[in-house]
C-alpha cells in the first residue's frame, strides 16, 4: 500500500550535513504524522541522513532505490 | 602534611608537591613550562578562567595545548612555581606529570552528546586519572587513552594502553521490514541485504560500531552487549609502534583490573627505559595475554 507524501524535496547533489538540515527544515514546516518524501544520493548521504532523522525522533517508513539514488519516506514525529 | 622545602637565597620550592613532575625546563635559564592535569581534555570554565588569570600573572601571553589535551603554561620562573601551583589549587586545578609514570589519560568528547559514543569515556578517564595518576612504572612513561567508538579519534592504536568502545548488535527478524538501511549504514561489509531486503550478518567483519542499530527505523537491530576493545603496546615518538588488540567487548567492571595488571606486568617484565610496546614485542603478545588476561578478562 503506497503512502502518499504530503511534501517532497530533492536532495540530489547536496552534501552532508546540508542535506540533513534541509530535511529538518522541511519537516519543521509540516504537521506531526505527515509524510515527507526525500530524494537522496547513495553513499555518505544514505549512510548519514537516515540515522540523523532517527536521532531527531522521526520515522523512516519506506526506502526505495531509484536509479543511482534513493527515495525515503519520513513520517514526522 | 609534611612539607619539604628546598631553600636558598632566592628559590623556595615544595618538593613533595613536585614529585610527579609536570614542570618542564625551557631553553631559557630559570624558566619552566607548567603542564596542567586535564583528564580527557574536559576543562571546567571556572578552572579555565583561573588558568588565564594565573598565566597572565606568571607566564606569557598564551598557553599551549599539548597533543595529549593538557594546557601548558610556558615561561614561568622557577621562583613562581609554588605560588602558581597554590593559585590553581584554589579551583582544584592540578599539575600534570612527566617522567616514567602513568600519565594523565586522554579521551574523546564523551558519549553523553557525541552521537557515535558507545562507552562513557569521560567518566572512565576521570576515574582512571584519580586512581592511577603518577604511578611510577620503573621504566618509562605509560599513556592510557579512551575512545568512545571504533572511529578511535583518541588513537588507542598508539597508546601504551587503550580502551575503545564497542557494541555488539543482535537482530530481531519479526520486526524487520527489510528496508536495507542497515546494509547501507554498514561500512564494513558485515551486513548485506538478501532479496527481501533483510540483513545477512557476518560477525567476522563486524567492528561493533553500532551504525546498524542507530539507523534501524524499527529497532530490529539492538544492543546485545557493549564493552571495550583493549589495545596495548602502542607509542609514537622516534620509533612509533602500533598496539596489539588483546580483547574485545570487555565490560566496565574489568577496566581497573586490566590497568592494574598491565602496569604490574610492565614493571616486572620491562627492561631499562623500554616502553611496554617493546617489552611485548620482546616477550610476545601471547605471553602478555596469558599473564594479564587469562582469568576471564578475555571474552
Amino acid at each position: 500500500m503506497e503512502v502518499k507524501p504530503d511534501n517532497s524535496i530533492d536532495l540530489h547533489g547536496e552534501m552532508c550535513p546540508i542535506n540533513f538540515v534541509k530535511t529538518k527544515l522541511a519537516l519543521e514546516s509540516m504537521e506531526s504524522g505527515q509524510v515527507l518524501e526525500v530524494f537522496i544520493d547513495d553513499g555518505d548521504p544514505m549512510r548519514n541522513v537516515p540515522r540523523s532523522i532517527k536521532e531527531e525522533g522521526h520515522q523512516i517508513i519506506d526506502v526505495k532505490k531509484i536509479g543511482e539514488g534513493y527515495r525515503l519516506l519520513i513520517r514526522k514525529a | 602534611m609534611v612539607d619539604q622545602f628546598l631553600e636558598d637565597k632566592t628559590t623556595k620550592l615544595n618538593l613533595a608537591e613536585m614529585k610527579s613532575g609536570g614542570f618542564i625546563k625551557q631553553r631559557q635559564k630559570d624558566l619552566f613550562t607548567i603542564r596542567l592535569r586535564v583528564p580527557g581534555g574536559r576543562l571546567l570554565l571556572k578552572k579555565l578562567k583561573k588558568i588565564v588569570e594565573a598565566a597572565e600573572k606568571y607566564g606569557a601571553d598564551y598557553v599551549h595545548l599539548s597533543v595529549r589535551q593538557s594546557v601548558e603554561i610556558p615561561y614561568v620562573n622557577i621562583k613562581d612555581i609554588d605560588a602558581l601551583r597554590k593559585e590553581l589549587e584554589e579551583v582544584g586545578q592540578k599539575i600534570a606529570s612527566c617522567g616514567p609514570r602513568v600519565r594523565v589519560p586522554t579521551a574523546c568528547s564523551g558519549c553523553e552528546y557525541n552521537p557515535n559514543g558507545l562507552m562513557d569515556v569521560q567518566k572512565w578517564c576521570l576515574a582512571v586519572d584519580e586512581k592511577f595518576f603518577g604511578m611510577p612504572t620503573g621504566h618509562h612513561k605509560f599513556k592510557i587513552s579512551f575512545s568512545g567508538c571504533p572511529i578511535d579519534c583518541f588513537r588507542t592504536t598508539e597508546a601504551d594502553l587503550g580502551f575503545q568502545g564497542q557494541m555488539e548488535p543482535k537482530w530481531n527478524e519479526e520486526t524487520c521490514v527489510g528496508c536495507t538501511l542497515c546494509a547501507k549504514a554498514c561500512q564494513e561489509g558485515a551486513i548485506v541485504s538478501n532479496k527481501d531486503g533483510k540483513p545477512i550478518y557476518d560477525a567476522s567483519k563486524c567492528i561493533y560500531c553500532a551504525d546498524c542499530i542507530r539507523v534501524c527505523p524499527t529497532e530490529s537491530w539492538m544492543e546485545n552487549k557493549r564493552g571495550w576493545a583493549v589495545r596495548v603496546g602502542g607509542k609514537h615518538g622516534r620509533h612509533p609502534l602500533q598496539s596489539f588488540k588483546v580483547a574485545d567487548l570487555v565490560p566496565d567492571s574489568k577496566t581497573f583490573e586490566i590497568i592494574e595488571k598491565t602496569v604490574k606486568w610492565y614493571k616486572e617484565n620491562g627492561i631499562g627505559r623500554e616502553r611496554i610496546g617493546e617489552t611485548i614485542r620482546r616477550l610476545g603478545v601471547e605471553k602478555f595475554k596469558e599473564d594479564v588476561l587469562s582469568n576471564g578478562s578475555k571474552t
